[in-house]
């Protein structure tokens, strides 16, 4: 079998690799899309999983470890899944100072979930993130994306207790 | 399409914008949208429609209106009637209200209150007035006709020339002279040369540069134009935050409609210059707002920094001689050439000229976006343009500058703010967040935030940065859980002073200045934690005394 070093085969046959490969074709496969790529990747299947780096390494003809290297310098990018439901705490100056970290706090005690951890089971990921823009409303918070501001701790625990409970 | 019909596309827009009796303006950006503003957009254009008063009258969403402790904000023109904290429900109220006094039972905001007389847009002209989603209606608001004027009737360095002679400084942060770079760009010979927009935004309270792109992306693609036009490039780069998809996808759209327009691409608008915009997405990395980092991550690489010089301006993107300048700053561009250099000039303090926004935050009544004129005191600002400090408490501090600024004291209120007093008080201008804190905010606790920040962030490159901003939370972090000594204090200043003068880049080099600016107006404090083994403001978790000497 000949492989294609330029244009390699996506390790499996889901069709979310489409969109990898379009992203590498579309800057002609140079090695400078590197970040471009794994942008893509991480927006089809939420994280980057190690056959997607391999996949990404072949197909931009960079080592692995620069693809490590580089997916592990920047936080937006995760080599871990998120649980099924997500929120973002913003810990920006504005909400830090309005009482982010009493949301980070109240959340933990409650959910057994730190800071930028998923839980155990999975269904929870806590993330945090650098100023929303809406620091009119500090602090703020995204439940499944969602944006809620001038929250209480106690709000921010009943958000995510709603969010878990629709599930069951 | 030749600047001629450039005129007619906006001369149309200005015609069939005049048919309408009414305008209706709902602000969709970051702020307002958190508190719904899209179902209260939904439900007065269903309201217009259901009366069949969509002919008479347009209802549009439109970037940051500014006062976002407001939101969601409506405007009605030609009324000049702003509606704050507006519900769907409102929807029937406010169309009753068409060409009328103010509806009753609505929070209405005085044309002449103070948080917009005091007020001088420039950068935000057109931000919360147009629809950034349509570049007819950018054209009809002066859009790319400065680009136009450029190609038709300036050499580029004459170009250069009007922005030299503006005084317009970077409003990225370092406040270096904008025509200057340019010129140093222009003079470079090579090849291929590239602009770069700076739209990183790393300041963790700050959504200057966001909002701008949100409200009007537009006057950036422009504001790049000319640049490129001036310095002869003919590749930019955008590059902006993942973290703003908005920002993103307008400005994906804002560059289509250009292409198609030939605004930008191939032989604009019928000249022979070239240019071309691609976006780059930043990944969370604070230190890829670094000139030279930043570079690197647009490369495709770990977003680390090199020392300067060479300068990007000489040896930038792959070598080549590059233009990096903020949004904000190319936001200035259109409005500096339509109106002239002088009157850009005849604006701000005697060094700092023309305008600047700020992201008010914090414990002030009016949080939003500001734009002021550069020498506007940092009182009539908080307490004119912001209301004042809610609750009945008292002003302790402002912070700007972020992670690589300071906090300033009550003391120095009637300061007029320009890059250089801001810098005599131990702070920066930075990029334009403005957080405002009081007396229940602890200045010790504020100096960890901003050292836990820069401990996250930096990169790891050099020793100083990497090695110096743990050892410095670590004992910031003693001094506010009680357990610090004095010799605690003494080491810290010296790591300061230390990682200020070896660190590779501006990320570490500034890292110390929260620390050293609360040291300086606050000492009392520290010395309250360590001596005392109490917080004033009560906020940060001592350890009782018993419990430290076990
Ligand atoms: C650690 C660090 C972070 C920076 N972050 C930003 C940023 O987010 N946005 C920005 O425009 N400039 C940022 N800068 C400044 C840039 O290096 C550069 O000076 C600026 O983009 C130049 O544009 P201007 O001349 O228009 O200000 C940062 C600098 C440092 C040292
Ligand atoms: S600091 Fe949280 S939204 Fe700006």
């Amino acid at each position: 079998m000949r492989v294609d070093l330029q244009n390699p085969e996506p390790p499996t046959d889901d069709p979310r690799w489409r969109s990898v490969r379009t992203a590498m074709r579309r800057h002609g496969h140079q090695p400078n899309a590197l970040i471009e790529t794994l942008h893509a990747v991480q927006e089809s299947f939420g994280y980057l999983e190690e056959e997607a780096l391999q996949y990404v390494a072949a197909g931009l003809r960079v080592p692995p470890s620069k693809v490590y290297g580089v997916a592990t310098f920047y936080h937006f990018f995760t080599l871990k899944p998120k649980g099924e439901h997500t929120c973002v705490v913003c810990t920006g100056t504005a909400c830090y100072i309005k009482g982010a970290p009493e949301i980070l706090e109240a959340i933990e005690q409650e959910f057994g979930v730190g800071p930028d951890q998923t839980g155990e089971d999975g269904k929870l990921s806590v993330l945090t993130a650098r100023c929303f823009g809406s620091c009119g409303l500090a602090p703020a918070a995204t439940f499944d994306g969602e944006v809620a501001g001038k929250l209480t701790p106690e709000q921010a625990v009943s958000r995510i207790r709603r969010l878990m409970d629709d599930d069951s | 399409m030749i600047p001629e019909e450039l005129k007619d596309v906006a001369a149309q827009w200005q015609e069939q914008a005049g048919q309408y009796a009414h305008q209706v303006y709902v602000c969709t950006a970051a702020g307002c949208l958190s508190s719904n503003s899209d179902q209260v957009l939904e439900s007065l254009q269903k309201e217009v429609k259901d009366r069949d008063l969509h002919e008479q009258c347009l209802v549009k969403g439109v970037g940051c209106m500014g006062l976002c402790a407001g939101g969601p904000l409506v405007a009605v023109q030609p009324d000049g009637v702003l509606y704050a904290h507006v519900t769907p429900e409102q929807a029937p109220a406010i169309v009753d209200a068409l060409g009328d006094e103010p509806a009753a039972d609505l929070e209405a905001i005085e044309a002449d209150a103070p948080f917009y007389e005091r007020q001088e847009p420039i950068a935000l002209e057109n931000c919360g007035r147009v629809d950034p989603e349509s570049i007819e209606e950018c054209i009809g608001a002066d859009g790319y006709a400065a680009l136009a004027r450029c190609l038709t009737a300036l050499s580029p360095t004459e170009v250069v020339n009007v922005i030299s002679k503006s005084g317009l400084r970077g409003r990225g942060g370092a406040g270096y002279p904008t025509g200057l770079k340019w010129s140093t760009v222009e003079k470079a010979r090579a090849e291929r040369k590239f602009v770069v927009c700076n739209a990183d935004e790393g300041d963790p309270g700050a959504f200057m540069d966001r909002s701008i792109l949100e409200g009007d992306p537009h006057r950036i693609l422009e504001g790049m134009a000319i640049a490129a036009y001036a310095v002869g490039a003919d590749q930019g780069y955008v590059y902006i935050r993942a973290e703003y998809p908005l920002a993103i996808e307008r400005l994906r759209k804002a560059i289509r409609q250009a292409k198609r327009m030939d605004l930008l691409g191939g032989d604009i608008m019928g000249s022979n210059f070239s240019f071309d915009i691609q976006l780059r997405l930043g990944a969370g990395a604070f230190v890829c707002g670094e000139e030279t980092a930043l570079m690197a991550s647009i490369e495709g690489k770990r977003g680390t920094p090199r020392p300067r010089p060479p300068y990007p301006a000489n040896y930038g993107l792959w070598g080549y001689p590059t233009l990096i300048n903020n949004v904000e700053t190319f936001a200035n561009i259109g409005p500096i050439l339509r109106e002239g250099a002088d009157w850009f000039a005849g604006i701000g303090t005697e060094k700092s000229k023309g305008t600047k926004v700020f992201a008010l935050a914090g414990s002030v009544l009016n949080t939003g976006l500001i734009e002021v004129p550069m020498g506007t005191t940092l009182r009539e600002i908080i307490f004119d343009i912001g209301g004042g400090i809610p609750d009945g408490r008292a002003f302790k501090a402002v912070q700007t500058g972020g992670p690589s600024g300071g906090c300033i004291p009550e003391q120095y209120l009637d300061v007029a703010v320009d890059y250089e007093s801001l810098r005599e008080l131990g702070s920066i201008m930075g990029s334009g967040g403005m957080i405002v804190m009081d007396e229940t905010a602890c200045m010790v606790d504020v100096a960890k935030f901003f050292m836990e920040f820069c401990r996250t962030e930096s990169c790891g490159h050099c020793l100083p940065c990497r090695a110096g901003t743990p050892q410095m939370l670590g004992l910031l972090d003693r001094i506010t859980r009680g357990e610090a000594v004095m010799r605690d204090l003494e080491m810290l200043e010296e790591l300061c002073d230390l990682v200020r003068n070896t660190a590779l880049c501006g990320l570490g080099q500034t890292a110390p200045n929260p620390v050293l600016s609360t040291l300086r107006y606050f000492r009392d404090e520290y010395l309250a934690h360590i001596e005392d083994r109490t917080c004033p403001a009560g906020k940060c978790k001592m350890r009782s005394t018993t419990e430290v000497n076990r």
